[in-house]
């Protein structure tokens, strides 16, 4: 379903002349004493795909809320395309929502809830026709234009909810949570299909969501939120391979934090660090993105994928820890290895299993040598 | 539990229901009475239904009950239905619960008490009295009603509709008419229905704020039955008696109904 996509680089955010669809200016947004959104600036460009993730409660509905009109900033500005949308109620924005409970009018059929938009901005009789048939086309429910909502099934009714949200051809889409009552298989399906969509109608979509592969899948920026805060805003890819913080490491995907001081050098590329992690073993050796201070505290986060287990030390590889197998978590296509160094530190190692279960190669209780390379993980500033 | 009905349950069953009912259905038998002595049977006749047609001043206190009745009960379903609106929409603001009791509390008040303090208004502000007063005090004391039975409804009301509304274009007003409206009429016209009956067999209050212009047809039996009962006034009474229910099962039965379907599509929506 998803095409391929064409080779032009898209990223206007890396573009100092693009103009964003939406800038956020210092938005806070206080209920009572408890403040949900913290002083966040963020800009989405139009076309983008952009999802904000994060853990239930980090105000990442209230942000999008805030985005459709439906609440009200207690400080700074939203502009949407030039305009500050602060005075203009939801029914006066280019903006469409789909709520998370699909929110479809109980008592109107799949043709009038998606006609509904188009009517209200006093649409002609043709006009609403031919629209309520394109969205019915794009969303495959031609079959089902005469039932009501009660009478489709989950899915369907996600795809009425989509199909009356884009409608009006909104500048912007807002999805809440939109995947999160169906079923993993229909979930992974209906993502493809929403880039699908997205892709076909060039409208900016804006997505909440909780699930991180989801947001990794769809998006072509994610925004990391916690506690009402933006911790990073990056692609997926750099999302992973670079985080910024530890909390985005810990949250997207599995890692390993090594906690220790850092001293410069010795030898190697620019900005090499040598990480100090535990008594007896030797130093991590990283590459960090800046000049680290001699004996400053950092973490070193690794992903378990990027470790590799042997029963010799790699000496392609710059990093080496000897330890013992405490626990295999066979997942078919990859096994994670747990290892304990003799201090009783824990890492994780995924290895793929190209050969089958019974000629693995380790087991529990085997000494190993785990082998990573400079510059497999982020050196991260605590 | 033991479905089946024990003699001691069927005994208790008979006896509650003639206690309701008896007297009622003494008084609609004895209405198609051949004889003008009410309480000696002398076979049936429809005669005190055709005798009753041709009462003018019975006719007026019809048409005056029915004035005041329908007018009543669709001035006490718009405010009620606001009220409801106002309690369960605007969340927690200072004087919630004052306010919802003070909405409540008429369902309570007895009768000669709201009377009273409605005709003390009505010569304070110096209204004239008669259908119009009636029809006031009316909407007065059956506003709650409609009130009760459109918030419980309103209770279960997704307002992510309202909002999903609002997002396509909808002005608030057209939101409330094109979405919130059609998904609580059952409530609202089940309220209509209660207010009417009300309205329809009231007494004490009409009889405190009427005038001499106007006489309701609860006060005329009441007065004709003063000067005894005649058959004439069992035949009315049964045809009140026949609207009544009629109005109470109806408005029941689309509340339950409406309850059904929503339980349904509910169900279906869980399932899906």
């Amino acid at each position: 379903m998803a095409q391929a996509k064409p080779k032009i680089v898209f990223d206007p955010w890396n573009d100092p002349k693009a103009k964003p669809l939406i800038e956020c200016r210092g938005i806070t947004k206080r209920f009572g004493d408890f403040t949900a959104i913290d002083n966040i600036d963020l800009n989405i460009y139009e076309r983008e795909f952009f999802a904000l993730l994060g853990p239930s409660g980090c105000g990442k509905t209230t942000l999008m809320r805030m985005l459709a009109g439906f609440e009200a900033p207690s400080e700074g500005a939203i502009t949407i395309d030039g305009q500050n949308v602060a005075d203009v109620p939801p029914n006066k924005r280019a903006v469409n929502m789909m709520f998370q409970s699909y929110a479809l009018f109980p008592h109107l059929s799949v043709w009038e809830n998606i006609a509904f938009g188009l009517k209200r901005e006093r649409a002609s009789k043709e006009r609403i026709e031919e629209r309520v048939s394109e969205m019915l086309r794009l969303t495959r429910l031609e079959k089902f234009a005469r039932r009501k909502p009660h009478q489709i099934s989950g899915g369907q009714r996600q795809r009425v909810a989509l199909a009356r949200s884009l409608a009006k051809a909104p500048k912007l889409l807002l999805l809440d949570e939109p995947l999160g009552a169906l079923d993993k298989k229909l979930r992974q399906d209906t993502q493809f299909e929403l880039m699908d969509i997205q892709e076909r109608t060039g409208t900016t979509f804006v997505i909440v969501t909780h699930d991180q592969e989801e947001a990794m899948t769809v998006a072509s920026r994610v925004a990391v939120m916690n506690n009402g805060v933006i911790m990073q805003v990056a692609t997926p890819a750099d999302i992973y391979e670079q985080p910024n913080s530890v909390y985005v490491a810990d949250f997207i995907g599995d890692v390993n934090i090594l906690e220790g001081n850092a001293s410069p050098g010795p030898d190697g590329p620019e900005n090499a660090v040598q990480i100090h992690y535990a008594e007896g073993e030797p130093p991590v050796r990283a590459v960090a993105n800046a000049p680290i201070a001699q004996g400053s505290r950092v973490s070193y986060a690794i992903r378990p994928e990027k470790i590799s287990v042997g029963f010799e030390p790699d000496p392609d590889r710059a990093n080496h820890a000897q330890g013992r197998v405490i626990d295999i978590a066979y997942l078919g296509n990859v096994s994670t290895y747990r290892v304990e160094l003799p201090g009783g530190k824990v890492i994780s190692a995924t290895m793929t299993n190209a050969r089958r279960l019974e000629r693995r190669a380790f087991t529990w209780e085997d000494e190993v040598w785990l082998s990573w390379t400079q510059t497999a993980g982020i050196v991260l500033e605590s | 539990m033991n479905k089946r009905l024990s003699w001691f349950n069927v005994t208790s069953l008979t006896l509650g229901f003639a206690f309701l009912y008896l007297p009622m259905l003494i008084l609609i038998i004895y209405s198609f009475n051949a004889s003008k002595l009410v309480t000696v049977w002398a076979g049936f006749s429809t005669r005190w239904y055709v005798e009753l047609f041709h009462d003018q001043p019975f006719l007026d206190a019809a048409w005056v009950t029915l004035k005041v009745a329908v007018s009543s009960s669709t001035l006490a379903t718009i405010l009620g239905t606001m009220a409801a609106i106002v309690m369960v929409r605007m969340g927690r603001f200072r004087g919630r619960t004052l306010f919802s009791g003070m909405i409540y509390a008429p369902l309570v008040m007895p009768d000669v008490i709201t009377g009273l303090s409605l005709l003390l208004l009505f010569i304070a502000i110096g209204l004239d009295r008669g259908v119009f007063t009636i029809m006031l005090a009316h909407t007065t004391f059956s506003m709650c009603y409609v009130s009760v039975v459109v918030s419980s409804r309103l209770m279960t009301f997704d307002h992510s509709l309202e909002e999903a509304a609002l997002d396509l274009g909808a002005s608030p007003f057209e939101s409330f008419r094109l979405v919130t409206l059609p998904i609580i009429l059952p409530a609202v016209v089940s309220g209509w229905l209660l207010a009417f009956t009300l309205s329809l067999d009231d007494l004490v209050i009409a009889s405190f704020t009427t005038g001499p212009s106007a006489t309701t047809l609860p006060m005329k039996i009441f007065s004709a039955v003063r000067l005894g009962v005649s058959p004439e006034i069992n035949a009315l009474s049964t045809l009140m008696i026949s609207v009544v229910a009629i109005g109470v099962i109806s408005a029941s039965l689309i509340s339950k109904r409406a309850i059904i379907r929503q339980r349904r599509e509910e169900q279906e929506g869980g399932r899906a």
